[in-house]
């Protein structure tokens, strides 16, 4: 795929949105300023680090993760992250048992505030339509071995509630600051496609 | 409504692909096309379920054929012109100038 700054000629989908923007400029309904400053958000300021510091609460504060799992709306917000495509929020708790995983098999629903925006693969064919039927399958490809007696659960999200995955804390962190939690914890692991791997199982590249 | 966007259990597919280190927007008009959406929806009125519709009722070959925000662009020119706001022959037009080198 082309890089944003490739001498590459420009595709017919960027010239028709760089059009529809001239036109709605043109006619004032839009100020571009407005729409720098929507890419910047999303591009810098909403992302899954925020959803790593609630999932780093819910660890290290049993009444907020108890908070969370009752109404997690409300919890996420005591963090600051609410707002578009995050008005009604389920937090999903994986366990020894059971492990969650979230897709939206229409289209691309995805909790905003507290994760971004989705990752190509997310909002792709073979992960909407196979993740469903074959959920250890697709687990797999991300490398996420799940042994038979843990239960995949598959929850396929709408545009009006979205879910976070809770993942479980790993062993060997029980020294861990909150902050030093938070930055174990990955986005894939929030989706329910990986899980958060601890100190001692981090592999040498 | 049942349509090529309904793909869940569907085979034949491939397998996942995840890329390393992906950036939020792949090339920089993915970006613009994202904050139109945040920026016109107000002024013009419409849904989500309106735009969600215009993708849903895309021929599937060019649903499945195109990117993401692709689906976005083929929903933004349903709604805007089923408005009256921007019809398609305006945005032809500007797209041919803009072809021809002007702004």
């Amino acid at each position: 795929m082309n890089s944003a700054h490739s001498a590459a000629p420009e595709s017919e989908a960027a010239l028709r949105v760089r059009a529809l923007e001239s036109l709605l400029v043109d006619k004032e309904l839009i100020d571009p300023k407005a729409l720098d400053a929507l890419v910047d958000t999303y591009e810098h300021k909403v992302g899954p680090r925020n959803g790593a510091k609630v999932v780093a609460r819910a660890w290290v504060d049993p009444a907020y993760r108890q908070r969370l799992l009752d109404e997690a709306t409300a919890a996420i917000k005591e963090l600051g992250f609410s707002g578009l495509q995050g008005e009604d929020m389920v937090v999903l708790e994986n366990t020894p048992q059971v492990h969650n995983v979230v897709v939206c098999t229409l289209c691309s629903c995805y909790p905003w505030p507290t994760l971004g925006l989705p990752p190509v693969w997310y909002k792709s064919a073979p992960y909407r339509s196979r993740v469903v039927s074959d959920p250890r399958g697709v687990l797999r490809e991300f490398g996420t071995e799940l042994p038979d007696m843990v239960e995949v659960r598959v929850w396929d999200t709408t545009a009006e509630l979205r879910y976070l995955v809770l993942p479980e804390r790993p062993p060997g962190t029980e020294a861990f600051s909150e902050e030093q939690l938070a930055a174990l914890v990955t986005r894939d692991s929030m989706i329910g496609v990986t899980r958060v791997l601890g100190p001692e199982s981090k592999v040498a590249p | 409504m049942n349509g090529i966007h309904d793909l869940g259990g569907k085979h034949g597919y491939g397998p996942v692909l995840p890329e390393e280190a992906e950036p939020v927007f792949q090339e920089a008009w993915e970006g613009r096309a994202f904050a139109l959406f945040a920026s016109t929806f107000v002024f013009a009125g419409y849904t989500v379920d309106e735009f969600r519709h215009a993708i849903e009722k895309m021929p599937p070959a060019h649903y499945l054929d195109s990117s993401y925000y692709e689906h976005w662009l083929v929903a933004f020119e349903e709604v805007l012109a089923r408005r009256g706001i921007v019809s398609r022959e305006d945005l032809d037009a500007r797209v041919a100038a803009l072809q021809g080198g002007g702004r």
